[in-house]
């Protein structure tokens, strides 16, 4: 147990890893759709729809403001979706943990196996939805190929959450509760539709304090728009940070549930 | 050699006492069955044997290493089959077994041949590309069995393995586990068929509220418990009366009388001749009857 569980994390993880990159691909038609749909739906009924009625915020047209948000939030779905109701049902109904850890995998390897994994669907996304938004004219190339490097560190972190509520659930049907209560509404107050300064002081302090999805979205901007502030520093060091925190406890907290 | 060595091993699971101080040794190359009602223990002494449950009290070694300190290196080096069926549905029988061995570290090309030897072995190769809802539940099960040889393990853990199987893949079973033994591999199987343990074990033990009350092999403990041959006849108030009459001891089950006896010739000319005949068998006594004496034949929750 030294090192909050990290000490016993091995090459294994990989393994684990290998295994959801394997079934994904097996599944690939399904998995594929989103990151092309999403985008496109978003920006059709939001940014040009709404954007029609508002002309600009800041003086960017809105489509183009809501751009880099499209892509934090599908890292934020993608990766907690992942590491909760899929991890539950691998954990739970088809017992694929308990296989895992009869071979020389320990929980640990097998929880960060499924947290590299969920990070790692995010960044797929991420990726795929990069030329979708290109071709739309919001964002630009190159700079904003530097979204797919931070969505695997953003992915971690919206996985490790997942995995801290998976860890507690009593059942699959209480995990609407994290998603009803928690995330939907960090998609709508994050500065995803609106920037985050035209809320009360107090509320931006709680955003970038509190909110994951602000941080992640912060970053993202910051890399579309090829606008570089101090506060982009303060982003990436709390992403990482919280990452490594939730990690240690969804390690921790998985090893509490499946022990016996 | 001793593989396995267990000393006073406890496990509680809040006040309940699933494995209420057992002690017992695993020698090199030998089938060791643990038998027992539901609930007397097995598959949680099967499960700190395997390292996924943590022993509450006492002492346990697996190759010498205790299974608290050393799971990976004991776990590398064991195969297991769990009482429940739990192949990973994403995936054919074939991946089954090579993403198995993954998590062994075991190189992919090696993993795909011991993979095709193994469904070879096991006769399912025609299911090598199946998706495994496909699979029937007794292809599951042998399934699950090659899974745990793709490590080529010295310890193979056997949790119930011919559970829901047909008398032809029961057999198949048999000889393929008896031809592991003769390669070196030591095997732990608990199992409900008493004539499966009594062909297969060299030892076992039968456990009862977690605790051993027995321990040998199936021939010795049939005749320390249950004598030689068994005499049964129809449970009849007259037969009954007949035997007590004649000295006889014996017991009665629901509408069948047993008894006990190393010379059955003598009692069953007793019951032709001085009681009333009626279904009268002789057999030998087998494990079962040292099962039922020895656990009683009421059912457990
Ligand atoms: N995770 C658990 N939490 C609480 N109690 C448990 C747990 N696992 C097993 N038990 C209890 O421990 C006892 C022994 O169970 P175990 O599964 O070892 O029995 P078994 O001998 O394998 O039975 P069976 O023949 O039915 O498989 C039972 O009373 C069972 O209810
Ligand atoms: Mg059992």
């Amino acid at each position: 147990m030294a090192y909050g569980g990290l000490s016993e994390i091995s090459r294994g993880a990989l393994a684990v890893w290998r295994r959801n990159l394997d079934a994904f691909i097996k599944t690939y038609r399904v998995n594929f759709i989103p990151p092309f749909v999403e985008p496109l739906l978003y920006l059709l009924a939001l940014g040009y729809g709404v954007g029609a009625l508002i002309q600009d915020v800041d003086g960017i047209p809105y489509p183009i403001f809501i751009a880099p948000a499209l892509v934090s939030i599908s890292v934020m779905y993608s990766a907690f979706f992942e590491c909760t109701y899929s991890s539950y049902v691998r954990m739970y109904y088809q017992k694929t943990f308990d296989a895992m850890i009869a071979t020389p995998l320990s929980i640990e390897d097998v929880i960060c196996g499924e947290i590299l994994w969920g990070a790692t669907r995010g960044t797929i996304y991420a990726a795929l939805m990069i030329p979708v938004l290109f071709l739309f004219g919001v964002i630009d190339l190159p700079t904003s190929l530097l979204l797919i490097p931070f969505a695997f560190p953003a992915g971690i972190l919206f996985s490790a959450i997942g995995m801290c509520f998976t860890a507690i659930t009593p059942s699959i049907d209480a995990l609407n509760y994290p998603a009803f209560l928690f995330i939907t509404p960090m998609f709508l107050f994050s500065g995803t539709f609106f920037p985050i300064s035209i809320l009360p002081q107090a509320l931006q302090y709680f955003a970038f304090g509190f909110l994951p999805l602000a941080n992640v979205v912060n970053v993202n901007r910051a890399i579309t728009m090829a606008e570089f502030s101090p506060m982009l520093l303060y982003n990436i060091v709390w992403v990482l940070l919280v990452a490594l925190l939730f990690f240690i406890i969804a390690l921790n907290l998985m090893k509490r549930r499946l022990v016996n | 050699m001793e593989i396995i060595t267990a000393d006073n091993l406890e496990k509680y699971f809040g006040t309940l006492a699933a494995v209420d101080g057992i002690s017992f040794s695993v020698q090199r190359g030998e089938i060791f069955g643990f038998l027992g009602p539901n609930g007397a223990g097995k598959t949680t002494a099967m499960k700190m044997i395997h390292c996924v449950s943590k022993r509450t009290g006492g002492e346990l070694r697996v190759f010498g290493m205790d299974t608290d300190t050393d799971p990976r290196q004991i776990k590398q080096r064991l195969g297991v089959v769990p009482q429940e069926n739990n192949p990973d549905p994403d995936f054919t029988t074939f991946q089954n077994l090579t993403i198995y061995a993954r998590y062994f570290g075991i190189p992919a090309s090696e993993a795909e041949q011991r993979a095709e030897e193994l469904l070879e072995f096991m006769q399912l190769s025609e299911k090598r590309d199946a998706p495994i809802e496909t699979l029937s539940g007794g292809m599951k099960r042998r399934l699950i069995i090659a899974r745990a040889l793709m490590n080529e393990p010295e310890l193979l853990i056997l949790d119930e393995p011919t559970i829901g199987l047909d008398p032809q893949a029961r057999h198949l079973i048999w000889e393929k586990l008896r031809h592991l033994r003769s390669l070196g591999c030591t095997l732990v199987m608990t199992t409900h068929y008493l004539d499966e343990a009594e062909r297969l074990c060299d030892r076992l033990v039968i456990m009862n509220s977690g605790k051993i009350l027995v321990e040998g092999s199936p021939a010795e403990l049939v005749r320390q418990y249950a004598g030689e041959e068994i005499v049964e006849a129809a449970a009849s108030p007259g037969t009954i009366a007949c035997l007590k009459e004649q000295g006889v001891e014996f017991e009665v089950f629901g509408d069948t009388i047993q008894v006990q006896t190393s010379d059955p010739q003598n009692i069953a000319r007793t019951l032709m001749e001085s009681c009333r005949r009626e279904r009268i068998t002789v057999r030998r006594a087998t494990l079962e009857d040292v099962f039922l004496k020895l656990t009683g034949r009421t059912l457990r929750e």
